[in-house]
């Protein structure tokens, strides 16, 4: 498969304080790809810099080059609620809207311009029926989605991120707040996902990245230090900090 | 950080040398049995068999738990498991040298032929089986490697005995059976130097990450 995100030269600042540091990283499309690194490394930075989540806070400097499907994203000509609806995005939190099930699907179609009843239906319908969560919302869908579990709102936000039809999917640590139930659930819905889409993931949860991913690359106080195929990392790293890392050595 | 995990290494790291040593003890025993004839010794042949079937379900225990407690990565993970294969080699060794116990009873006392051969491939044959224990413990790819190169010394040893073998039995037909119990004998070392080998290959897979192909 192509890559799909191509970052070179990648540096970033929040104010005075350089938090990533010349990233060069391809990601592949149509695969996963997990982010490893202890906390404060720049893993979520980098996440977040994907769908330029980061213009959103002051003092941020980004340098260097982050290519979408060969597109600077940081270019005048592109539109970042359109780059934004193509690279979604799912928080350590699910963060349900305060409304129904099927409004919180419906939510971001809305948003972009379909009004059509009809058309909503087969879209909450298929979302919900993706984020493997159908059958225990069908016959709610107009009930607050508040009142599911944690791991069902976790699916539902994953649900929500298909409805817009995105081409990537970031998450930032998806399962830290789930039961291992849960867990294996959007596991299981990512492995199938990634059949459709291209995912990127944070995660504290070493067996979770062996588990599910495809690539594997582990940050370091800002700095990119290894990447590469799931296996080899964890079979056989070729950076001492990585092995110190994943042995649990430090971090 | 990992201060349990690495006391439950370091006692896995004990055990497989504790049953390294149980293989250098049972075949020097053997090698003794050969050269002094001393039948007494023939029993505890059979208990160290036993003792080392025994360290074998231990060290299985321990890296079974150990996979299962600490979920090991990287060099952890191939040290765990190199020593779960390993130790099937040294629990093979100690039935290799079970096999070569039994048939002594039926050389000993009978004219003896490629004798000095024979115990010069069996001291061969223990010498790789305690350099593969020792790069073990050590970590140590070099030793490990010229134990893998040692491996044909201990083939050639074979072979000549083998040639020595035939000649005897064309010249004396009627010792022809001691003669091929002498084969099977030599037999059984070449097989404990192959186990050694294999021993060794995993020690370099722990510490390198990369298995002999084939």
């Amino acid at each position: 498969m192509s890559d799909i995100i191509k970052v070179k030269n990648m540096c970033l600042w929040y104010g005075e304080h350089k938090a990533l540091n010349n990233i060069n990283i391809n990601i592949p499309g149509k695969s996963i790809t997990a982010l490893i690194g202890p906390s404060g490394c720049g893993k979520s930075t980098f996440l977040k810099s994907l769908d330029r989540m980061n213009d959103l806070i002051p003092g941020v400097k980004i340098t260097g080059d982050i290519r979408y499907k060969d597109k600077d994203i940081f270019d005048a000509s592109v539109d970042v609620n359109e780059l934004r609806r193509e690279i979604g995005m799912v928080f350590q939190k699910p963060n349900p809207f305060p409304m129904s099930i099927y409004d919180n699907i419906a939510y971001g179609p809305r948003t972009h311009g379909i009004k059509s009843r009809a058309k909503l239906d087969v879209i909450v319908e298929k979302s919900l029926k993706d984020a493997a969560i159908w059958d225990e919302v069908k016959d709610r869908l107009k009930k607050n989605a508040l009142g599911l579990s944690g791991g069902q709102q976790q699916r539902l936000c994953i649900a929500r991120a298909l409805a817009v039809q995105p081409k990537v999917i970031l998450m930032d640590e998806p399962t830290s707040a789930l039961d291992p139930v849960s867990t294996s659930k959007i596991e299981e819905l990512s492995s199938k996902l990634k059949k459709d889409y291209t995912i990127i993931m944070v995660t504290h949860n070493m067996q979770q990245a062996v588990r599910i991913s495809d690539q594997t690359a582990f940050f370091l106080l800002g700095e990119l230090v290894e990447y590469g195929k799931t296996e080899t990392l964890f079979s056989t790293p070729s950076d001492k900090r990585t092995e110190d890392y994943i042995t649990g050595r430090f971090g | 950080m990992r201060s349990q995990f690495d006391k439950q290494l370091a006692l896995l790291n004990k055990e497989m040398i504790g049953m390294g040593a149980l293989c250098e003890e049972i075949i020097s025993k053997v090698l003794k049995v050969l050269a002094d004839g001393d039948g007494q010794l023939l029993n505890g042949i059979v208990t160290l068999g036993a003792e080392i079937d025994q360290k074998e379900r231990t060290i299985e225990t321990l890296c079974l738990k150990l996979l299962l407690q600490q979920q090991p990565v990287a060099g952890d993970l191939r040290q765990i498991s190199a020593a779960l294969k390993m130790i099937t080699d040294m629990e093979r060794i100690g039935d290799q040298a079970e096999d070569i116990a039994e048939i002594i009873p039926f050389v000993v006392n009978r004219p003896a032929k490629a004798d000095s051969l024979l115990h010069e491939m069996a001291e061969a044959s223990i010498n790789m089986v305690t350099e593969s224990v020792d790069a073990f413990v050590g970590h140590n790819v070099e030793l490990a490697k010229k134990v893998i190169f040692d491996d044909d010394i201990v083939d050639n040893y074979f072979t000549q005995i083998k040639q020595e073998l035939i000649a005897e039995i064309i010249k004396n037909p009627e010792d022809g059976e001691c003669s091929i119990d002498l084969l099977m004998i030599a037999k059984y070392f070449e097989r404990i130097g192959d186990h050694a080998t294999n021993i060794a290959e995993w020690v370099e897979f722990s510490v390198t990450g990369v298995h002999k192909e084939g």
